[in-house]
């Protein structure tokens, strides 16, 4: 589903990564963990568009999207949440989610200004649609309410329904048990499975150990920007190159 | 006049135009350095200078030297009290939020000198001599040298304070990072409460250097302030080097492009600068690109 | 769907308004003051577009006002053009120069923006000022035609009233729609947060321009408006000063609410006739309201009576939860 190949990337004297490879499968979790400073938030960046690689390429199925900006690959079907949430803090939960529906529609400036009828029953579809999207994450409750409003938990809910209202092909989430208690967690985990069981590859970006290794199918390791590992769950536990770079616990 | 003697006249005149644009420059560059805010009432503290030093010698009848120095001094408070009342309090301190406000704090203190002084253009005297002094066939006055003179000085002890003591390091902390600067102890808002006040009295000081030039009213402000915040874009917001450099280079095109090509464009000179400034090289032309951390 | 009702009912009341005020105030000075409101309505709803749904800054707007009243005013003045050719021609020039001027404008963010609308604004007015030959410069443009139909002509101000209104209920009525559609959604977006917006496919880059040309357009007709109106213009209506007055009537309002425009027009029109006997406390009467707004009321009065209300009346809090 999605390949890395060869990323690398410099920030005036800085490496942040090196010649970093590896590939997700198909409707598969897939952890990417290592140390604080191993590169990670900088791979994602590079993955979902932020920033450009020195080097290498990056494919989505069989299409090379180096160097595509988030918008282009959206309409790809590759979508990402943030670890500092980045919600539209103005907008209601229930518009959020509208927002993520805006690649499944079509009315540009002129129809939506002129209350065309194809626009009409676009609203009706997009508004189901989120609907939809706030119960598979168990958030309709919450609907009508501002999402800067949101308690952290429930936002990171709202983040993740967002970006499945993209109807996308891979979903990457950067650290997404950041700031929740055990029992949010576990309702993630439950959450990221049922995602995978709908048909949609997940990557995410963890410090959480329980969680990885309860969850992800996979387990990419990076340190110091360089790739240290890529396996099982079981294979990358038992590493001792993994463990070395850890040096204990978490 | 020739040729070489009119570029020669263009030259200095725009460099000592542009000595005043470094200084209105730094005085922006020091509030954004350390609050992040491009305060749009700087040029008001340009006015005030001027207005402040004519009102306390025609009307108040202050000897020259006191006058200059109640000047600042009042330009100062100004500052100080605007922070206060108008900045430090402000809820949601968003860019539109802190654009309004500036904007406001100076069509307020505009408003203000219009009410106390009226409408009407006022001089000062220039400082000590006033026999032109020519040079290779182009003219200066001893006024211009003043200008150099004390915005070389000014600019001194502007990066003295800045890289040798303890109140400008902290400043500096301040504008490279707010939070770990507070997590070792300074006080960030009187950090900010001083980048006003050394704001708005390097505001008035070149306020008052070229009144005696250029004359004195309420509405000066605004174009000073604005071609100011030119020379800062243009030379970088460092506040250093590239700000002065920022300043001298504006005051030049200007005068060259007001002499050669038209002068009524001449204020469009400096906003086209800025443009084009802006959409190629938005960092400046002395510094280099800064990469953006997600 | 019934907040699509509400919609239409409260455009309707409105417009119902607008249509019956001149039987209250026919004849007189109030009545070319409404023609203001209409047309500064007109401005603030294209400003608000931009600045509150967008989030885009933009301190030069009276740049794209003063040129829809040029060049529409010059063609049909000096060339002798039809009012009404002049005003396709004019807001058509003027959508194409932001057009492009938008891609490099709109690169820019927060403070960067502001200095580059602002720096535009300026340049266009110094523009206006010295192209004498064309402009007729600071001493002001005179004899543009009225609009007429066939031999009715718009001579008087209730006529004018009603032919600029129409053209401000119509953009009323746009902006409203896209405000609350897929289009105004994707803009509230992009303020929130750009990088966001773009994560989920919204085209931010395109999007901000597409904005800022309807914008550009609307200002550059309410200008055609305006100058035919008034069959004088002069530089000094078109500079830094209204930009920022916009701006106000814009964050006044209310961010973001399109009625909330009307209301920041409405009264930043009318406040100068009330002050008129103040004449030298105007301009400081205006940097007060602009620093008291954005201390005590940032969301504009459209947000912000209801929520002092709230506030003080006790009774209401019980019902709070009910308002939007």
């Amino acid at each position: 589903m999605l390949r890395a190949d060869g990323i690398t990337k410099t920030f005036g004297g800085l490496t942040a990564l090196e010649d970093v490879s590896f590939s997700v499968r198909d409707e598969e979790i897939t952890g990417i963990i290592g140390p604080n400073g191993a590169g990670k938030t900088t791979l994602f960046n590079i993955i979902t568009g932020l920033y450009t690689q020195s080097e290498g390429k990056i494919f989505l199925g069989d299409k090379d999207v180096s160097g595509f900006p988030p918008e282009k690959l959206a309409r790809l079907g590759l979508v990402r949440t943030f670890q500092n949430i980045e919600l539209f803090g103005q907008m209601t939960v229930l518009e959020n989610i509208m927002v993520g529906l805006h690649t499944r529609s079509r009315s540009g400036i002129v129809s939506c200004a002129f209350k065309l009828p194809g626009h009409l029953k676009e609203e009706r579809k997009i508004r189901a649609n989120a609907a939809e999207w706030m119960d598979f994450c168990g958030i309709s409750d919450l609907s009508g309410v501002a999402a800067g409003n949101l308690p952290f938990g429930k936002g990171r809910l709202l983040e993740i329904a967002r970006a499945m209202a993209l109807a996308p092909r891979v979903i990457l989430m950067d650290e997404p048990a950041a700031g929740l208690n055990s029992r949010e967690t576990e309702h993630l985990a439950d959450l990221i499975r049922k995602i995978r069981e709908s048909g949609v590859t997940v990557v995410l970006v963890e410090h959480d150990m329980e969680l990885i290794m309860d969850i992800c199918d996979s387990i990419v390791v990076l340190n110091l920007g360089r790739k240290l590992a890529e396996g099982t769950p079981r294979e990358i536990q038992e590493n001792p190159e993994v463990i070395a770079a850890y040096l204990g616990s978490d | 006049m020739n040729f070489a003697s009119q570029i020669l006249q263009y030259l200095l005149s725009g460099l000592s135009t542009g000595a005043i644009y470094s200084l209105i420059g730094l005085g922006f560059a020091i509030i954004f350095n350390s609050t992040g805010i491009i305060n749009f009432a700087q040029g008001e503290f340009v006015m005030l200078g001027g207005m402040l030093t004519y009102f306390f010698l025609s009307v108040v009848k202050v000897p020259f030297a006191a006058a200059m120095l109640l000047a600042v001094i009042t330009s100062t408070a100004t500052g100080v009290i605007f922070e206060r009342l108008a900045i430090r309090p402000l809820k949601q301190p968003t860019h539109l939020n802190l654009v309004i406000i500036t904007i406001g704090g100076s069509i307020f203190i505009r408003g203000l000198a219009m009410i106390v002084w009226g409408k009407d253009t006022h001089t000062i005297p220039t400082f000590y001599g006033s026999a032109p002094i020519t040079l290779e066939g182009a003219t200066i006055l001893p006024q211009h040298l003043w200008i150099f003179g004390i915005t070389f000085l000014v600019i001194i002890i502007n990066k003295l304070f800045f890289f040798y003591s303890i109140s400008g390091k902290a400043m500096r902390a301040c504008a490279y990072n707010r939070n770990a600067a507070s997590l070792v102890g300074i006080d960030v808002k009187r950090m900010v409460l001083f980048s006003f006040a050394i704001s708005s009295s390097m505001g008035a000081i070149a306020g008052m250097i070229a009144a005696p030039l250029t004359m004195t009213s309420y509405d000066v402000g605004i174009m000073l302030g604005l071609k100011g915040f030119c020379a800062a874009i243009i030379g970088g917001m460092s506040g250093g080097i590239g700000t002065v450099l920022g300043g001298m280079i504006l005051g030049v095109l200007e005068s060259m492009g007001a002499g050669l090509i038209s002068s009524g464009y001449k204020d469009a000179i400096a906003f086209i600068i800025l443009l084009l400034i802006l959409f190629v090289r938005p960092q400046g032309l002395f510094r280099k690109a800064e990469t953006e951390r997600v | 769907m019934p907040s699509m009702k509400k919609e239409l009912l409260t455009f309707f009341l409105f417009a119902m308004a607008v249509v019956i005020a001149p039987l209250f105030f026919s004849g007189g000075y109030l009545m070319n003051v409404l023609v203001f409101v209409g047309i500064n309505t007109m401005l603030a709803v294209a400003l608000n577009l931009l600045l509150g749904f967008a989030g885009q800054i933009s301190l030069g707007h009276a740049a794209f006002f003063g040129l829809g009243a040029y060049i529409s005013g010059v063609l049909t003045a000096t060339c002798g053009y039809s009012p009404w050719l002049t005003l396709i021609i004019a807001s058509t020039a003027t959508s194409v120069l932001a057009f492009v001027l938008g891609f490099p404008i709109l690169k820019l963010k927060g403070h960067y923006l502001a200095m580059a609308t602002l720096g535009f604004g300026i340049i266009v007015y110094i523009a206006f000022n010295e192209t004498v030959d064309i402009t007729a410069g600071p001493s002001g443009l005179t004899g543009i035609p009225n609009y007429s139909i066939g031999s009715f002509q718009f001579d008087s101000d209730t006529k004018n009233y009603y032919l600029i209104w129409a053209f401000t209920l119509v953009t009323i009525l746009l902006s409203v729609n896209l405000a609350n559609s897929r289009i105004g959604r994707a803009l509230r977006a992009i303020h929130d947060s750009e990088t966001a917006a773009r994560v989920m496919g919204v085209n931010a880059g395109f999007l901000k321009v597409q904005i800022f040309t309807l914008s550009a357009l609307i200002s550059s007709v309410a200008g055609c408006l305006y100058a035919h109106t008034m069959t004088f213009i002069s530089p000094a209506s078109f500079g830094f000063n209204f930009s920022i007055e916009l701006v106000t009537m814009v964050v006044v309002g209310g961010l973001g609410s399109i009625y909330g425009s009307f209301f920041g027009a409405a009264l930043l029109t009318l406040l100068p006739e009330f002050l008129r006997t103040f004449q030298d406390f105007d301009i400081l009467v205006y940097g007060l309201i602009l620093i008291l707004m954005i201390m005590f009321m940032p969301g504009g009065i459209v947000r912000g009576i209801p929520e002092i209300a709230g506030a003080l009346l006790p009774a209401f809090k019980r019902t709070r939860g009910e308002n939007a």
